[in-house]
């Protein structure tokens, strides 16, 4: 297994009217080859932001990526030539993103588009594009792809249009794909279909695939590895069975906490306190302090590096043990907040 | 609400929470809510409206502090254009015509001999009275009935939508040269009149929708559904959210409104003599361009000055007004 | 039996009397697809809701659960008679609420409010907090005198856990979890009997969300509430009902209590909905048994003839074209006492793996 990518110590910052907004700091992670990386967070965490820099679609200005590197096969691409690295972009690494409608171009034809890869990264003639679209519409289970491919992307369901997304992604067999909420703003059932597609489309290209989500369930589904981030961080990277069955960080404990579950019924949801901070304003220390029941001083004050749970485990927990195994080491006993 | 600082005890809970249960209690409701803990950017000690939040943004844009200064300066001298140019605009000495700048005649004299700084500043006054008052004119009247149409609909608003079109079919300049050249008054009604018939359905468009936008809001709904009445639902919740696009609107179009006036004045059916007025001006300078060139130059550069103030005037204040920026 | 039975209660929640505060009987909605300007036609009608019966009973909370285009947000605003009813009653208390106007309408409306999706565009953005949940007094002055009105206020948000003093604020100046609350504190100001919800948390983070449904069930323990709640999140509203009914393509396919529906589902579309729902638990990735449904959900313009879900149906039959399913307890289950034995619009109605649904397509 050979590490596709790897991003190290990432920093993004947004210049707005506010002020400097540092919506990723310092993010680290890998992907390899076949495998599937969730980067499960929540609205503001920084995870679409680390996924734009990674593609090179940042929208910078106000975006600008202050330090870190981006290794695609060893190969730093913050320090490629822009020429270099295009060819990578959309070839080699492709994205798929949440809102299919906006992302397609509503003027031209599905099929036009999808032709449009070939003409335009192989050189294909136009009639053998034409035919490899309606290939790939086929290969992504659109129904009478031949017909189809003539329509415009409203002419297509939310579904329908999001598997046109990924026939785009996947036409020119990417090594690594991204994809942003792929299934959010789709039906369950729908999203069910999108989802087993991408995952046979995987293992039948070998591709490796980050998976950017805020839903637990999906993640829980299909990844292999999860980081989760808060604030613009990672605060926490396991194999995903290990997550869910003992999560080392408090904030993953309390999302996991918060679902509702068959045994929760007719009880009150644990519900983590508080709201996430604003990218202008995070609090010193450790990020989720002011929100974590295990807080004291130590996490007021002193940023937790990720620390090694276990092997390919990290947590970035002063406390991790705590949350991990239960135990504490000056045990007062008892104390819900309640 | 207490500080976390007493974590000593939530921490309790989740050290043994991993059955799964425990952990329920840990957070009470009270604790939840402060608004401001965990970093999100605090409410802030204060209410901010959103037009005071726009108005903080204008006073740092240098474009509106600029375009505001220039427009204040055009509002003062066209209403005591005394203060900066103190001779008469219509004493002319023919003696002087077409003669270049003189001490105490910085501009020159144009083909009448009349002082050309004078007149362009006394010019001031024409424009912006007709800039303001067909303004206002359309506005209002653009403003109301396009409200109406967005907010009722059905007939009133598909007859509406059809009077608007047939005015806009009207080509201005052939609509002017018809229309102004039967009037015979010198003053400057006619011409604020003319104007307005024409501008209001450009503001009715935006006004019905920007209204049509508001009323699509959850929040009427939820008024509607309290058992509001109509009157209120337009007072209350969507005028007050649709009138920001036609203010933007309606500012663009004064600096429309006062180069309109300069066409219409140098085609000859605008404003005419004895009024003093920059279109006139132009209008009698351009035959002797090659000549002397400072005739045209100033009351030209006067206009365009004051049409670029308000359009910058309105593009700052649509900047700071645009809700997809909040 | 035919008829569904009020819902045994599970642990704990105080069970809900029996006396209907809502009934809604046949009730439709076409919205009318017209063609020309001048001379306009119909030319057909998108049936956003084709004939929906259930009944909301004091105290009690029920979910209703489809996918986009089922039209359950249709039936949301039928209810808070923001929509007039092609056909079809609203009883509220037995009085139809769809034939009422002016003052009998306002009177009733202060009995069933309603907390909307977004948070961004329910609350408008020129008003205060203050404004904004005092309204409801200003619209019915013989709720709250003048005087009492700013208390009232304050008491309100202390109740939907904001603090008092935010009474001044703008709307934008509240993050998205904070603004429901103040939605929801408007939906309270009149002492309402009935809150309809429709999809109140869908737009919220995972971790604000479990908060706001921790308010909601704590003001319905409160106030003796009775809540419609509309969401797609299936995790959601299993947590929340007392009783859930399933819609599909502008009807009701299924009706029972939370264990009836989640345990012991016997319409096709509710098993497969059920099944494609991710299950946040990795271990349990090997063993799930998904019903993947081909193609997308038919335009309510243009619907199937008999049953409606035949077109994605793994059970569909010759039969299932011909014959609509009405919403009854299967004949199967109607003289046994098994949770099976609920409403559900299907003719080959089963739970799934008792061997007569077959054809099923697991993955």
């Amino acid at each position: 297994m050979s590490t596709l990518l790897e991003v190290t110590d990432l920093h993004v910052e947004f210049r707005t009217r506010d002020g400097i907004a540092k919506a990723v700091d310092g993010v680290s992670y890998a992907v390899q080859a076949g495998q599937t990386l969730a980067v499960l967070g929540e609205s503001g965490s920084g995870k679409s932001v680390t996924a734009q820099a990674v593609m090179g679609i940042l929208d910078s200005p106000p975006g600008r990526i202050t330090a870190g590197r981006i290794a695609f096969h060893g190969q730093d691409l913050l320090t490629m030539p822009e020429r270099e690295r295009r060819a990578v972009r959309g070839a080699r690494m492709a994205m798929i993103f949440q809102d299919a409608l906006s992302a397609l171009n509503p003027v031209l034809s599905v099929g036009h588009q999808l032709a449009e890869m070939f003409t335009t990264h192989r050189g294909t003639s136009r009639k053998d594009a034409r035919a490899k679209a309606v290939e790939l519409m086929d290969r992504v289970r659109i129904p009478a792809a031949r017909q189809r491919a003539g329509d415009f992307p409203h002419q297509f369901s939310g579904g329908m249009r999001q598997r046109v997304m990924i026939a785009m992604a996947i036409a020119l067999e990417p090594e690594l794909v991204i994809a942003d909420e792929p299934t959010t703003a789709l039906d369950v059932t729908v999203q069910a279909q999108v989802m087993d597609l991408l995952a046979e489309l995987q293992r039948e290209m070998d591709m490796g695939l980050i998976l950017i989500t805020h839903d637990l369930g999906v993640v829980a589904d299909v990844a292999d590895h999860i980081a989760v981030m808060y604030a613009g961080r990672i605060v926490e990277t396991a194999p995903v069975h290990r997550i869910y069955a003992a999560p080392a960080h408090p904030y993953t404990k309390g999302l996991l906490e918060s679902i509702p579950r068959l045994d929760r019924k007719g009880r009150e949801l644990y519900a983590i306190k508080g709201l996430p901070p604003s990218p202008h304003h995070v609090p010193p220390g450790c990020a989720f302090n002011p929100r974590c029941p295990l807080a004291r001083d130590r996490c007021r004050t002193e940023q937790p590096p990720l620390y090694e749970v276990a092997a390919g485990r990290t947590s970035a927990c002063h406390y991790w043990h705590e949350c991990l195994h239960g135990t504490r080491d000056s045990g007062t006993p008892e104390g819900a907040g309640r | 609400m207490p500080e976390p600082s007493s974590a000593q005890n939530p921490g309790e809970a989740v050290g043994n929470a991993g059955a799964g249960g425990t952990m329920d209690l840990a957070a009470t409701e009270a604790e939840t809510l402060v608004p401001g803990r965990g970093g999100e950017p605090d409410p802030g000690d204060r209410p901010r409206s959103l037009w005071s939040d726009a108005w903080h943004d204008l006073r740092r844009n240098p474009v509106f502090v600029i375009s505001a200064l220039i427009i204040v300066f055009l509002v003062v001298i066209a209403i005591w254009p005394q203060s900066i140019a103190s001779g008469n605009p219509l004493a002319c000495d023919i003696n002087k015509s077409q003669d270049g700048p003189a001490p105490g005649h910085p501009f020159g004299y144009d083909t009448q001999g009349c002082d050309v700084y004078t007149r362009t500043v006394h010019g001031a006054r024409a424009s912006i009275t007709v800039g303001v008052c067909a303004t206002a004119g359309a506005a209002l009247l653009g403003g109301l009935l396009g409200a109406l149409a967005g907010f009722f609909g059905g007939w009133w608003d598909a007859l509406l939508s059809r009077i608007s079109d047939v005015f806009f079919g009207i080509p201005i300049i052939l609509g002017g040269l018809v229309f102004l050249s039967v009037v015979t008054s010198t003053t400057v009604w006619p011409v604020v009149g003319f104007i307005v018939l024409l501008g209001w359905p450009q503001i009715a468009r935006i006004a019905r929708g920007s209204v049509l936008t508001a009323k699509q809001n959850d929040y009427v709904l939820a008024a509607r559904a309290l058992g509001a009445g109509s009157t209120r639902i337009l007072l209350r919740h969507i005028l007050p959210n649709a009138v920001a696009p036609v203010i933007v609107v309606a500012t663009i179009a004064l600096g429309t409104y006062i180069s309109l006036e300069a066409t219409l004045s140098f085609l000859g059916v605008g404003l005419r003599p004895p009024t003093v007025s920059w279109g006139i001006d132009i209008s009698s300078a351009s035959t002797q361009i090659r000549d002397a060139p400072h005739m045209l130059l100033w009351p030209a550069g006067a206009l365009s000055v004051t049409v670029l103030a308000f359009i910058m005037l309105g593009d700052a204040v649509r900047d700071a007004l645009d809700p997809k920026l909040r | 039996m035919s008829h569904p039975t009020p819902a045994p209660q599970v642990d704990g929640s105080p069970p809900p009397s029996h006396e209907p505060v809502l009934e809604v009987r046949g009730l439709v909605k076409h919205f009318p697809l017209t063609q020309g300007i001048v001379f306009r036609r119909q030319i057909g009608a998108v049936k956003a809701v084709d004939g929906v019966d259930f009944r909301l009973h004091r105290g009690e909370t029920l979910g209703i659960v489809g996918e986009s285009g089922c039209g359950k947000s249709t039936v949301a605003r039928l209810l808070m008679n923001l929509e007039r009813p092609t056909a079809g009653q609203v009883l509220y208390k037995g009085e139809d609420i769809t034939r009422l106007s002016g003052r009998a309408l306002k009177a009733v409306r202060r009995n069933i409010q309603m907390v909307f999706q977004d948070p961004y565009t329910s609350l408008n953005p020129r008003m205060t907090v203050g404004d904004i949940i005092g309204e409801p007094f200003e619209i019915h002055p013989e709720v709250a005198p003048k005087g009492d009105r700013a208390r009232r206020v304050r008491e309100l948000l202390d109740v939907v856990g904001l603090s008092p003093e935010y009474i001044n604020r703008y709307p934008h100046q509240f993050s998205g979890g904070q603004r429901q609350r103040i939605g929801i504190a408007r939906g309270l100001a009149l002492n309402p009997e009935i809150i309809i919800c429709d999809e109140p948390v869908s737009a919220l983070d995972v971790s604000v969300q479990a908060q706001v449904i921790n308010l909601m069930e704590r003001l319905q323990a409160e106030f003796g509430l009775a809540y419609l709640f509309i969401a797609h999140d299936l995790s959601v509203v299993r947590h929340i009902s007392d009783r859930v009914a399933v819609m599909y393509l502008g009807r009701v396919v299924e009706l029972g209590d939370d264990r009836e529906i989640y345990e012991h589902a016997t319409h096709p579309y509710t098993q497969a909905l059920l099944s494609a729902v991710p299950v946040p638990d990795p271990a349990a990735r090997a063993d799930r048994d998904r019903i993947i449904l081909t193609g997308d959900v038919p335009s309510p313009a243009a619907v199937p003839s008999g049953c409606r879900f035949r077109t994605r149906c793994f059970k569909a039959r010759d039969r299932c074209a011909r014959e609509e399913p009405l919403l009854t307890v299967p004949e199967p289950f109607r003289d046994r006492s098994t949770p099976a034995g609920h409403p559900s619009a299907c003719l080959f109605a089963a739970e799934r793996g008792t061997g007569e649904g077959n054809g099923a397509s697991s993955t």
